[in-house]
């Protein structure tokens, strides 16, 4: 299959400019700099480690602006929202930016043979066999429901899926949906549209240390730090939908999101320094550098 | 399922709602001001905490209220809005309860729609946008039987991924049937849940059993129905603060007992109908905003459903604060989408303006109207 990475969206975004155009080509010009490796998603490959979902917002057309500011290449939709009878007159699916790739996700699915029904569905319907697997049960947490989820995950890959699983912050559980054939996992930072951050961050760094598919971070990411946050510790990608959605602007937040998705990625790839104790600094000037400047002692008779 | 049914009727014999409701009613402003302190501290409210943001002292803080319902709103449903369309498919009934227009031996026309008719009716609803329908009929087990009712679902299965039922309440087994038909939902309001009035106003029929109307959510959710509609009548018990309490602890106790499903409410203020019924007491516009307010507060996943008996400034007013579900252009006779006029309707409702014009106003306050918002739960 071959995978957009272009994106038309960015050049849509720089067509309509408002000065905003040269920031996304300076931050384009430091990813390039940076020699970056694309993330990839089973055998898509994707510039943009910013994914967004298309929930919540005021407007189809205020999400697809939200859309083209984040320069995501993929963008997920709930397949309960998309109605077949609406294409080309409005429905969800209209608003999606050319070139991006689509996600289609099972939101709304509570078991494992719903969600197979769903994402075949999807799959007759927009023709990617790409999909975001959600299994939530209960409709207050949105929690993933850790044994639907993995039954669906092998459902799913043995009728050729390319799965990526909302899933709880467990390591184990991560390795079992690695194991099931999963093309990426997608723990929480915490429960969606919470905008609470990474509260998971443990478990999180554990689950990225083990993994040998590329970790997502899905859901909680309330503000562009918190993306920052989850790149630094080395997610291959975010996820968010709510944070930018319920913005007072979207646009601008969809943004925000972009440049601190790349500048996390960044601080990653740059290797930070280890963290001191609490109880005392690390001078930046080492405290016997004075040694070097003292003349040589005299050698012993 | 291991609950056995009637479990919340003894929940509801432990709380002393009137006595929550009075001392509720006595709060000052510092009460006020201390629960929506707790509230913006990210505590969870209890029944008493509610009972406060009910009281007239709340009322002076409306717009406080009202902002803090907005902002909830919006964190656990977005600028999003759910629109679904009433069905009536029968107004036949065998319950005679003073407050309705469909009442038994009320002199209205009564008609029960064939398949065929419900279907075509349907058809209208979809072609007007509508991808959620709720089949809505009087109390009679022999016009609208539980084979009558599988068989317009099934019908109606391949044009609505949501379906759901304003009927009688059932047995699990019927329940269980309706599911496996394709059916999501079941809305059964408790009207009152002061058992002294609710005896008062349903004088025969079916519905007259309090406990078994109180009881049919345990059964149906037990038997998979997935989307539970709670709702009160303001204007049939004077005490209407304590029945917005009993309604909020209904839907705390269904969405902790039965998690897997979720709880919409409604509070219809009583409309004209041919029952003629006065409202016993009037719930005022400030109060009616600060009820849905409250209730938002108190339960943040709570979809709040608003029909069109409420005039356009009250619907789109209260869009903005707590409303997440919302009728439109709703005709409350059996066939009256394709011929209305011929038979009698439940209530007159308030909110004329046609589907597109309702979706229209949602995008113009910033809000996405959506049609669609489930899939199938059977195949087609």
């Amino acid at each position: 299959m071959t995978a957009p990475v272009t994106t038309p969206a960015t050049a849509a975004a720089d067509a309509a400019d408002d000065g905003r155009g040269e920031l996304d080509e300076a931050v384009g010009a430091v990813v390039r700099a940076a020699a970056d490796e694309p993330f990839r998603v089973g055998d898509h490959t994707f510039t943009s480690r910013l994914m967004v979902g298309t929930g919540k917002f005021g407007s189809h057309q205020v999400m697809r602006d939200a859309l083209v500011a984040s320069g995501a290449e993929i963008v997920t939709v709930a397949l309960r929202r998309v109605d077949l009878d609406r294409a080309g007159e409005g429905d969800i699916l209209d608003f999606v930016p050319p070139g991006v790739a689509l996600l289609p996700n099972t939101s709304g699915a509570v078991s494992a043979e719903e969600a197979h029904r769903l994402a075949r569905l999807g799959r007759a319907a927009t023709g990617t066999s790409l999909v975001k697997l959600e299994v939530t049960p209960d409709p207050r947490t949105l929690a993933p429901d850790p044994v639907e989820t993995l039954r669906a995950a092998e459902l799913l890959v043995a009728d050729g899926f390319t799965v990526l699983p909302y899933c709880p912050a467990d390591p184990v559980l991560c390795r079992r949906l690695e194991e099931a054939g999963c093309a990426t996992v997608m723990p929480l930072g915490s429960w969606i549209g919470s905008n609470r951050g990474l509260r998971t961050r443990d478990a999180l760094e554990a689950i990225i240390d083990s993994a040998g598919v590329p970790v997502v971070v899905d859901a909680g990411i309330g503000v562009p730090s918190d993306a920052a946050e989850a790149m630094e510790i080395g997610a291959a990608a975010v996820l968010v939908n709510t944070a930018i959605a319920v913005a007072t602007d979207p646009v601008a937040m969809a943004r925000a999101f972009a440049l601190a998705t790349v500048a996390g990625r960044l601080g990653y790839l740059a290797g930070r320094g280890a963290v001191g104790p609490a109880t005392r600094a690390e001078a930046s000037s080492p405290l016997t550098g004075f040694l070097s400047g003292l003349p040589t002692a005299p050698a012993a008779p | 399922m291991s609950t056995p049914p009637g479990q919340f009727s003894r929940v509801l014999a432990t709380l002393d709602l009137p006595g929550l409701a009075r001392a509720g009613e006595r709060a000052d402003d510092a009460a006020v001001r201390a629960v929506l302190d707790r509230h913006r501290g990210g505590g969870r409210l209890t029944l008493a905490d509610l009972a406060v943001l009910l009281s007239p002292a709340a009322t002076a803080r409306l717009e406080e209220l009202a902002t803090a319902a907005r902002a909830a709103t919006l964190a656990r449903f977005g600028r999003a809005v759910r629109l679904f369309a009433p069905l009536y498919v029968s107004n036949a009934c065998l319950s005679s309860c003073t407050y309705c227009g469909f009442a038994k031996g009320l002199p209205v026309v009564r008609r029960t729609l064939s398949v065929d008719e419900a279907e075509a009716e349907a058809r209208l609803l979809a072609d007007r946008g509508f991808r959620h329908v709720l089949l809505v009929s009087g109390e009679h087990r022999i016009e609208v039987s539980a084979d009558y009712l599988a068989a317009v679902v099934e019908r109606l299965r391949p044009m609505f991924p949501a379906i759901s039922i304003e009927t009688q309440t059932w047995s699990d087994d019927t329940y269980a049937r309706l599911v496996a038909a394709g059916l999501l939902g079941a809305v059964h309001y408790q009207e009152t849940y002061d058992r002294a009035r609710y005896r008062e106003v349903h004088v025969a029929g079916w519905k007259r059993d309090f406990d078994r109307r109180l009881s049919s959510f345990e059964r149906a959710a037990a038997a998979g129905v997935r989307r539970l509609g709670l709702g009160v009548l303001l204007g049939l018990a004077v005490d209407w603060r304590a029945d917005v309490l009993a309604l909020a602890a209904h839907a705390s106790f269904l969405s902790r007992r039965y998690w897997r499903t979720e709880v919409t409410a409604a509070l219809p203020r009583i409309r004209p109908n041919a029952a003629g019924f006065p409202p016993v007491v009037e719930v005022d516009d400030a109060e009616f905003v600060q009820i849905h307010a409250a209730l938002r507060l108190y339960e943040p996943d709570l979809d709040l459903s608003l029909s069109t008996r409420e005039p356009p400034a009250m619907r789109d007013g209260l869009v903005r604060i707590a409303v997440t579900t919302m009728s439109a252009g709703s005709s409350t006779e059996p066939g009256g989408y394709s011929r209305p006029g011929a038979a009698g309707e439940q209530f007159t409702i308030s909110d004329e303006r046609p589907p597109a014009e309702i979706a229209a106003m949602l995008v113009a306050a910033g809000y996405d109207p959506v049609w669609k918002d489930a899939f199938p739960l059977v195949a087609t």
